[in-house]
Formats: structure tokens, C-alpha cells, sequence
């Protein structure tokens, strides 16, 4: 303890944060489910929407009526959807129950204060200007900056957690007709069946979105460390900054 | 490490490990005893197809209607899927107005019957204009006509034992479909659509609606209906065509 750093900016100690594991076992093993689950939802997702690759607003839509949107694939699957459903439906339980497992815990453990709330500190100009100093300099981190998220991380993951992955389910139990007749303000609020299904795409457009750019930057800030902290939980020594 | 919080952890985890298995033993009794297992509940499908539907037949307790619209809200087009069957049979049908067509109901009820469609039409008749939409992601909102099933079951005396009425159509279309939905106020043999009569693509002379399921669910060109406790004596045993051909049995999702 007498050789840490601390860093009365974040609260935090490197040392602390260097004992601790980079990822508590729950976050891993949610993240790694959601991400299969993810992955099974884009493609079986993109099995339905190849059936009828054009999007409307509104209750009513069909190729007999005036698309909002038709997305330019060159392929039209006219036949079978039934697996796509399946998978699809499949996964989103899994994803649902691995969410809610997620939600919960990271309350319960204060996951979500301790690693992504922003607190009053991120909010100063100096923190703010440091984090984009950081990015438009590419000044090496800090030890703390390196093993912790800084303010557009935090809202990034927020804005996944708490805005995009709700909408999504929002927007699909909107689609389904047994639901939606059980809580018709489900498909009311949204504007429609169509509606519905047009936002599920925009909301997976932003998530495909977010996929590209987080795992970018998990090659270009070390691969191997990243990979290795979701994974086992461990920290990689770190390489000194050249 | 201490021996004693690895004792503890294994205790908790296994008493954890006994209580989710019993768990889920009771849940399967309650499923089976409250019909919330669905005929094609088995392959690697199968639990999330059993988790849908209990779970939405669950939210559906108290019964709840499909959204009804306007009729300034009808849709100008009305897509169908697939076209009037071809067979000589039905052909000889359409050709005769459908004078000849008879809905057959039998099975499990105490007064096997036969309607002609002019004996539909002159059952008290209910209009509805509901959402029709396709597994594909289409819809259109049409107004439809015709006379409750609720109200063929009581006429014929379906038995309490019955648990599905199992439908069968002139283009080799067949399914099978829950107490919930048979007894469900909107659920209608269908004869006129937007106040004509039904067109031959659309199902003529009668069809089921279902609104509170997908399209697939809502057959055209009844045939026979029949109540039976068991779903999974016709075809592959997955009650219905749509799951052998790799759709879902339900379609409230």
C-alpha cells in the first residue's frame, strides 16, 4: 500500500484497482452470453427481416403499399422463416433472463455506481478535457484511466444498457399480437405494428453500431489485456507506454 | 482459502442446485395440469415454444381482446399469401357460389353437425376490424364478418373433456387451436371481409380469425372441425401443418 498512488480525482487507488479483478465474474459471464445471444439475434433477425427487406410507419404495411424505406439487399428469401422465428425468439428469452440477471446484480453488487455511473468528477470540465485530451493526443493513460471507464465510456455503456437493449425489447413485444393484446400501449405508443418493427431495425442499425466501434477499441487499446479481463477477470502486466 | 467457505459455498450451491430442479418439476405439473405445454413443445425449439406460450397464456388470464380499429382505418390493399386452392373439389364449390359447402363439426361434442354457409349467415353475426398480420412483417387492417366459434361449440355441445378443436381445410392446410383462443370472443368463422362476402383467395367461403395470433393461425377454407383431447393424433403429432413445415404451433409472437 505505502508504494500506490492515490488519485484523489477518481477516489480510486491504482492499487486497489490492480488487486481487484478488472471484471467481477457476473459482468463476464453475462457479457460473454449476451454477446453469443447477439450475434444469434443479428443473423436470425436478419433471416426475418430478408423476407420482406422493406420497412413502413404506421399499423398497416405490405407490398402493396408505399415503403417507408426498402433496404437495398439483392437478395429476397420467399421462403422459410420459421427457423429465423425460432432462433430468434429462442434468444431473446436467454437474452431477457441474462439481462434482468445483469440488472439486478449490478444494483445489488453497486456494478453500475462503482463502474458506470458517472460521479460529480467526470463532470468537471478538467476530467472532460482530460478525457478528450487523451483521445485527440493520444497521450498515454494513466494507470487509472487505463483500468477504469472514463465519461464517454460510461455513457456509451449506459446508453446500451439502459436506452438501445430496452427499446429493443420494447419494440419487439410490440410485434407480437398475443402481447400486444394484453398491453395494447405497448404498440399504441410506438405508433403502430410497422412503426414497431421499423424501430427494431433503427434500434439493431445502432447496436451493429456500437458492436464495430467496441470491439475497435478493444484491438487498438490492447487486444490481449482486454480480452484477458473479460475473460478470466485477470489483469495482463501492462507494457509500459513506449 | 479456508475449508470452511468452500464448505459453505457447496452447501449453498447445492441446496441452490436441489431447490431449481424441484422448481422446475413443479412448474412442469402445474404447465401440464393448466394446458400450458404446447403440442410441439419437444426439440431443441421446444422449451423457448413452451416458455412463449405459458408464459403469454399466462398474461392472457383474464382474457383480453385483440385491438379493434376504425373503419376509416381499413387498409386500401389486401395482400394474401399463397392463392384459392386448385383442386376440382373446390373448384366445383366456387363455381356453385358454395351452395354446396358444409362446415362439418364433430368429434368430441354431443350433437355432430353440418352447416351450410346461408345457416352461418343467419347465426347471429359479429363484425370486428382487427390487425391481420404475416410471420413474413407484413399487415393490413380489414373489418370482419361472421358468427363466433363460441357460438358453433355451444350448438353442437362440445364435451368439457375436449381440449383443441382441430380445424381441416380444402387446400391441405390443418391445424389445431386452444380452449383459449375457441372460446375467445373474437375468435370468428369468418364469411364476409370489409362487408362482402370472403374472397376466394382470402379463405371463401369461411375462415378462422384469430386476431390475437399471427396470420399463418387464421386458416382459410374450412372444411371440418373437430374437438378432440388430443392435438397430437393428426399428421407428425405437431399439431398442425405450420410447425411441420418449421413455423411455431403458437403465433401469439
Amino acid at each position: 500500500m505505502a508504494q500506490s498512488t492515490y488519485l484523489p480525482e477518481l477516489g480510486a487507488c491504482a492499487a486497489d484497482l490492480a488487486v481487484s479483478p478488472r471484471h467481477s465474474a457476473l459482468v463476464r459471464i453475462t457479457h460473454w452470453i449476451t454477446a453469443i445471444c447477439f450475434i444469434s439475434l443479428l443473423v436470425s433477425g436478419t433471416a426475418i427481416l430478408l423476407v420482406q427487406p422493406s420497412l413502413y410507419w404506421g399499423e398497416t404495411g405490405n407490398f402493396l403499399t408505399p415503403s417507408l424505406m426498402d433496404l437495398p439487399i439483392p437478395y429476397v428469401s420467399r421462403g422459410q422463416s420459421g427457423w429465423g422465428r425460432h432462433l430468434h425468439f429462442m434468444t431473446a428469452w436467454i437474452s431477457i433472463i441474462t439481462g434482468l440477471v445483469y440488472v439486478v446484480f449490478g444494483f445489488a453488487t453497486r456494478h453500475f455506481r462503482k463502474n458506470l455511473f458517472p460521479s460529480s468528477k467526470h463532470l468537471s470540465l478538467a476530467s472532460l478535457a482530460n478525457t478528450f485530451s487523451i483521445q485527440l493526443r493520444s497521450k498515454p493513460l494513466s494507470e487509472v484511466d487505463f483500468l477504469t471507464y472514463n465519461f464517454v465510456q460510461r455513457m456509451t455503456y449506459l446508453g446500451v444498457i439502459f436506452v438501445l437493449f430496452p427499446m429493443m425489447i420494447w419494440s419487439g413485444f410490440a410485434m407480437s399480437p398475443g402481447l400486444v393484446a394484453v398491453f395494447p400501449a405497448l404498440v399504441n405508443l410506438l405508433g403502430g405494428h410497422q412503426s414497431a418493427r421499423t424501430i427494431h431495425f433503427c434500434v439493431a442499425v445502432l447496436l451493429v453500431a456500437f458492436l464495430i466501434v467496441h470491439v475497435a477499441m478493444v484491438c487498438l487499446s490492447g487486444f490481449v489485456h482486454r480480452m484477458g479481463g473479460m475473460i478470466t477477470g485477470r489483469r495482463a502486466a501492462r507494457k509500459e507506454p513506449a | 482459502m479456508s475449508g470452511k467457505i468452500s464448505r459453505r459455498k457447496l452447501i449453498v450451491s447445492g441446496l441452490a442446485t436441489a431447490a431449481g430442479i424441484s422448481g422446475l418439476a413443479v412448474a412442469d405439473r402445474l404447465a401440464h395440469r393448466y394446458g400450458l405445454i404446447p403440442p410441439d413443445a419437444e426439440g431443441f425449439y421446444g422449451p423457448s415454444n413452451t416458455l412463449t406460450y405459458a408464459a403469454q397464456r399466462l398474461l392472457m388470464f383474464h382474457h383480453p381482446l385483440a385491438r379493434e380499429f376504425n373503419r376509416s382505418e381499413i387498409s386500401k390493399v389486401f395482400p394474401v399469401k399463397g392463392q384459392a386452392p386448385l383442386s376440382d373439389q373446390y373448384r366445383r364449390l366456387l363455381r356453385g357460389k358454395f351452395e354446396n359447402w358444409r362446415l362439418t363439426v364433430d368429434g368430441m361434442v354431443a350433437r355432430p353437425s353440418t352447416f351450410s354457409l346461408a345457416e352461418l349467415k343467419q347465426m347471429p353475426s359479429v363484425s370486428q376490424v382487427t390487425l391481420h398480420t404475416c410471420e413474413q412483417g407484413w399487415s393490413f387492417i380489414a373489418e370482419w364478418t361472421g358468427v363466433r366459434l363460441s357460438h358453433i361449440l355451444n350448438l353442437v355441445g362440445m364435451s368439457p373433456q375436449a381440449k383443441y378443436i382441430a380445424v381441416f381445410t380444402y387446400d391441405k392446410v390443418w391445424d389445431t387451436m386452444d380452449m383459449y383462443d375457441a372460446w375467445h370472443p373474437q375468435t370468428l368463422i369468418a364469411y364476409g371481409m370489409n362487408q362482402k362476402d370472403l374472397p376466394a383467395p382470402h379463405g371463401a367461403p369461411a375462415r378462422l380469425r384469430v386476431a390475437r395470433q399471427v396470420g399463418y393461425k387464421n386458416v382459410k377454407f374450412l372444411a371440418r372441425l373437430i374437438a378432440t383431447d388430443n392435438a397430437k393424433q393428426y399428421g407428425k403429432g405437431l399439431g398442425g401443418k405450420a410447425p411441420e413445415g418449421g413455423w411455431a404451433w403458437y403465433g401469439g409472437i
